[in-house]
Parts: structure tokens; sequence; C-alpha cells
């Protein structure tokens, strides 16, 4: 580790997010306003304006054309960043595979908040977990420093010429965004260090003229395709390395593609996705202090998916809960999904139970937490319990 | 002077003034001095007085008036954010016997939903437009819109607003009078006991030019954001009448199924 200039401040998840795009000196920011996202486009434009931060700020008419214009830029080869949620991502959607498909290294920050209708403004990670299979690199965090510190990351991980793929760092809306907590800012020159000006070959130049965004044919379509899931794949170890380069450099390392939190010894284990980590983190020391043995894994991306780990995690444990702030209607939560089909692929027959819940913004508590815990531990010995349950439901149900 | 009993005034033949009867009793989220609130009563005093409250239908925006479903007691549907006019015209369209109104702030109708008013109107859909420019995305906190002016500070223009790097505020109202199939279109306020008496005349208007099936109806209410604004409720009529009216001046920008045809005639020439 080198010689750390610490510089603390007081913020919010949202500013944290702006302080590591200021470091990371992107070219171009296009956003458009909607909560819980608005903090994080007001600190850049004001970042910008009073000069702090040299880049363009392009105030657009929608989220669709914040990221046509994120493409615009990346296409260029300029370094861009767009930031949004909820309805504003399912907006972007369209725009969203076309920019992986067209291997736009973009970064885009996207503040967890639930879906209409119901119209809400408060949060779940129904938003961005419908979009997996939009060609995106997905990582979310659990507290305000690991925003920052991932929005560093995301570039040197999108920007990679082996991943050359568009990547998404999301926070839970108003949990992470509007909740202020005490943040390193790293410094600049150390940033600069980490992270060098963006270079690529795949860009639109006099020099060497490229044509960006093409169509294809379905003798070649798959090949694209290939492709892309090719580089989803290399990014993993890309992100591995980088997690390491970071660790070594900021003294602040997040493990990797998920946390394991005392896994090694543990009969049930509670997969969790954001901030809801760090209440886990809570329940599980105290059951831990009362001799139970439990853990947590944090899964960090959704995409790539930690395939290799949970396989690896569940010839170790006895039974696997997963939290979900999300439901894919008909079926089970999409964490749930994920995990369930790693599980298969290792032939682990362990007790497994998918927890719904948190939905349009609802708190999850250390009691549910610790019913969710006991749940596990009890399906070890007899299976006699739903796989898919809602918590904290407040309606009367047959089942 | 005799004692006066309470009882001797509350009587019916003193009643000067009471809550419009389409206004509930939900007490309304928005901000001290903001315009959406006089707004929403000159909506619903029109329904009142035209005795329409069974077969009016709102459609209402992503913004602070996303909640206005919850003060006006008629059938709502709440739109994607700028989608208002597409609902709207199907509504319309299916249910031609009720009236239907959009109710749209800047945020909503002049940015992200630009495309679908301009195209509501141009195919002269049969509805009425209530819009309400304050020149300010006022749900978010203040960010600058494509009608904010010159100069302006916003959240995200903190040394105002640019022309180079933003052009100038959009005056979407002017655009849609050039429409022929447009019937009716004006812009008021709120600001005084006169403007009040004035807008909602054209609102009384608007609604009564859907049983003329003469087109669209667009009613621009120019509105205060004081929290956006930073600025008192008075302020806010003060630096309103100073600054948005020399942009945005009140007033008939278009009236008559006459002028319509004549425009109409005009345009296909």
């Amino acid at each position: 580790m080198e010689n750390l200039k610490t510089n603390k401040i007081f913020i919010s998840g949202d500013e944290a997010v702006a302080h590591g795009v200021r470091l990371s000196r992107p070219h171009v920011i296009a956003a458009y306003p909607i909560t819980p996202q608005t903090i994080t486009v007001e600190r850049l434009s004001e970042m910008v304006e009073n000069g702090e931060l040299d880049s363009d700020y392009m105030h657009v008419e929608s989220e669709h054309s914040a990221l046509s214009a994120a493409m615009g830029a990346s296409s260029v080869g300029a370094r861009t960043f767009t930031a949004t949620s909820s309805q504003g991502l399912l907006y972007m959607v369209e725009a969203m595979h076309y920019a992986s498909g067209g291997r736009y290294p973009i970064v885009m920050m996207n503040a967890n908040r639930s879906v209409a209708l119901p119209w809400s403004i408060y949060g779940d990670q129904r938003d961005s977990l419908s979009q997996l299979d939009s060609g995106w690199i997905q990582v979310y965090v659990e507290d305000a420093q690991e925003a920052l510190d991932m929005m560093i990351q995301a570039y040197k991980i999108a920007e990679h010429a082996k991943v050359l793929t568009p990547m998404m760092v999301n926070l839970d809306g108003f949990i992470l965004t509007h909740t202020y907590e005490m943040v390193e800012i790293p410094d600049q020159a150390m940033v600069d260090k980490f992270l060098p000006v963006f270079e690529t070959p795949n860009k639109m130049c006099f020099e060497n003229p490229k044509n960006m965004a093409f169509s294809s044919q379905p003798d070649d379509n798959t090949e694209f395709k290939y492709q892309q899931n090719q580089a989803m794949f290399d990014a993993i170890e890309v992100i591995e390395q980088t997690e390491k380069e970071f660790g070594e450099l900021f003294g602040r390392n997040y493990q990797s593609m998920v946390e394991e939190i005392n896994c090694d010894d543990a009969d049930a284990v509670l997969v969790t996705l954001g901030s809801i980590t760090g209440t886990v983190r809570v329940v599980m020391e105290q059951l831990r202090a009362r001799g139970l043995k439990v853990g947590i894994l944090k899964i960090r991306y959704m995409r790539p998916f930690p395939e290799k780990e949970i396989m690896a995690l569940s010839h170790k444990i006895k039974a696997i809960g997963v939290i979900d702030k999300d439901i894919s209607f008909g079926y089970e939560g999409t964490i749930f999904t994920n995990v369930n089909s790693a599980l298969a692929k290792s032939n682990a027959s362990i007790f497994k139970k998918n927890f719904i819940g948190g939905l349009g913004g609802r708190d999850i508590t250390k009691a549910e937490i610790e019913k969710m815990y006991h749940d596990l531990l009890a399906g070890i010995t007899s299976n006699n319990q739903k796989t898919v349950e809602f918590f904290n439901l407040k309606v009367e149900t047959n089942d | 002077m005799a004692d006066i009993d309470i009882k001797d005034i509350i009587k019916e033949e003193n009643l000067i003034y009471t809550k419009p009867k389409v206004i509930t009793d939900t007490v309304m989220h928005y901000c001290p001095g903001c315009s959406h609130g006089v707004a929403h009563k000159l909506v619903a005093e029109v329904i009142d007085d035209m005795d329409i409250q069974d077969k009016t239908i709102g459609i209402s925006p992503v913004g602070c008036s996303v909640l206005a479903y919850n003060y006006l007691d008629i059938d709502w549907q709440q739109a994607a954010h700028g989608r208002a006019p597409a609902l709207a015209t199907a509504a319309k369209r299916l249910m031609p016997n009720h009236y239907v109104f959009t109710y749209q702030g800047d945020g909503d109708l002049a940015s992200i939903g630009a495309a679908e008013i301009l195209h509501a109107c141009n195919r002269g859909e049969n509805i009425t437009v209530i819009f309400i420019n304050n020149a300010i995305y006022g749900m978010t906190g203040g960010q600058m819109a494509p009608t904010t002016l010159v100069g302006m500070k916003t959240a995200t223009s903190p040394y105002g607003r640019s022309t180079e790097l933003n052009g100038y505020p959009l005056k979407i109202t002017e655009l849609i009078a050039q429409l022929p199939g447009v019937a009716y279109v004006t812009r008021q306020s709120v600001h005084t006991p006169a403007a009040v008496r004035k807008t909602k005349k054209a609102i009384r208007k608007g609604f009564e030019n859907q049983d003329k099936k003469i087109g669209t109806s667009f009613i621009e209410i120019v509105s205060t954001c004081s929290s956006g604004w930073k600025l008192s409720p008075v302020k806010s009529n003060e630096w309103m009448e100073e600054h948005m009216f020399k942009f945005y001046p009140l007033g008939d920008l278009k009236d008559s199924e006459k002028e319509s045809e004549e425009s109409y005639k005009k345009y296909i020439e």
C-alpha cells in the first residue's frame, strides 16, 4: 500500500458516486433527472460549471436520449457517464442493447427503485434485475464508500480491451443514495495512476475510419453475440485483477465477484445483494454469538454471474437462503433463479429457500432476517417449508 | 351592538364560498405558494359548474401533479412520463361522450413527452390539455428543464442556463399553436384574482370545446415553484411577473374554429 492521504468527508451515496465519477475524469456526462438519482447529476453539473471537472455536461430531454448521447460520445473514444433509476432505466432499455452490442464501455449509475404500477419512488431491485439480459456488467454496492470506489473500478473494467462492455453500478435508492456516511475521497493523482486516460482502437476517427454500428444477417449475428458473451466471461478475470490492484493501491478490498462472510464453517448462509447486507451482518454476528453457525454470501456482480463461487460454497454448507427485493411474476425471485442454476450444476442437494420482500421501499427488519436464518437451520433437518415465500406479507393467504 | 350568535351566521343564505364538490378532503402535498393548488381548484370548479363529474376522465403525468388523482374525485389514469396525450387520445376516442383532459407539467409535456403532445395536437384530438409551466423540474428537486429561462439558476445549472450549451427555452405552446388540428391555445396564470378568473374561463372553454368537436384545446398556466426557485411565495409571484411573463406572455395564441380552418387552408396551400 502506498502512502495514503486520507480525506474523509460526510456525504450521501449520490454524492459519493459524483466524487467517484469526478475522479474518473469522464469527457462527457449525459443525464436526465429522476428521483433518487438527482443529487448525483446535480453535483456533477456543479463540478462541471465551477471548473472542478473538465467535462461536457449534456442536459437531454429523456433517458433514451441520455444513453444515446453517451453512445455518441463513446463512439469517438470519449469516456462517458450517465445515471438513472427505475422508470428511467426502463426507458433506456432499447439503447442499453445498442450500447452493449456496440461494445461501448459506458458507465452508468442506477439508483435501485421500484417500477410502476403502482407508481413508487422507493427502493427495490426490480428495475436492474429485469435487465440482466441487456448485456451490461452489473455490480451492486453495500455502502457509499463502495459506490465511490466502484465508479473508479467500473471504468477500468468496462474499458479493458478484452471486455469493452458497458457497466452499471447499482445502489439502493434512498437507503444508500440519500443516507450520509463518512466516505474517503481518494487522491486524484492515485486515481490517475490506477485509471489512465481511455485509449481504444474501437472508435470513429479520421486516421482509421470505422462504422461503429451496423446491421447483421443470420449468417453472422450469432458470432457477434458469441463474442459479446465471451467478453462478459473474460470480464471475470479483469474484475478480479482490478479488485486486487485497487486494494493494493487504495487499501480497500471488496473480495471480488462475491464477498463471503463467515461461510467456511457455516451451516446456513443467506445470499444478499446491495445495502441489505449491512443489516444481515449485524444479525449474523448476533446469532454467531449465540453459537449458531451462520454466514453471508454477498453477491456483488449479477453479470457476469459468480457461478464458480456459489458452486464451491454449495459443498461446504447445508442450507442456503436468498433474499430477493424482486419477484419474477409466475416463478420466483430472479437472484434465487440464478443461484439455483449454479447449485444444480454443482449437484448440491442442500436446503434452499427464497425470501421475497422489501418491495417498494418496505424496510427489512433484523427480526425478519433472524427468522430467515432460523427457517434455514430448521430446513436442514426437516423440509416442510415452502421454497418461495413472501415475508412480512400483510394480507391473509390460503397457503 | 347586540351579540351575534354563530348560529345566525352559519346559514345557507350567508354562504358565499364552498370547496368544490369534486375536490376531496385529502390534504394536498404541494408546497406553500405552489400554483398547482389553485389550478386544481379551477379544474374542479369547471367540472362542478358543468356538472360533468361522472363523465370526466383525467390523465395524470409524472411530476409533482402525479398525485392529482388523490385530490379530484373523478376517473383518473396515470401515464408513463410524458405519455398522457397518448392515453387521453385512446380514452376520448373510445368514450367520445366523456370529457378527457391531461394535466401535465413542463418537465413532462415539454421534455420527455414533447413527441406525444405534438402528435396528439397535430391529430387534433378532441381533448383538453392543462399545461403547468414553472420552468423547472419540480418534483425531482428543481433541475433545469427545456422551459428554464436563460440565465436562470437551477440545481443542474447552478451558474444559470447558458444558451451556448442548452439553447433557448422551448416555447412549446407557440409551436402547438401552429398546428391546424388545434382549436384553442391560450397562456394564463393564477397569480392574482383577476388572472384566476381568466384562467377559469379558459379551462371552461377548453372543456366546452370538446362538445363542439373542433380540435384540441391547450391551456398553459405559467406557474410558480417556490421550492425549486428558492423564493418565498410572494417573491415567486413577483419573479414570475417580472421574468416569466416577458418570455411567456399571457393571452390567447389561437381561438375559434374559423381561425383553425384558415390556418389549415394556409397550411395545405
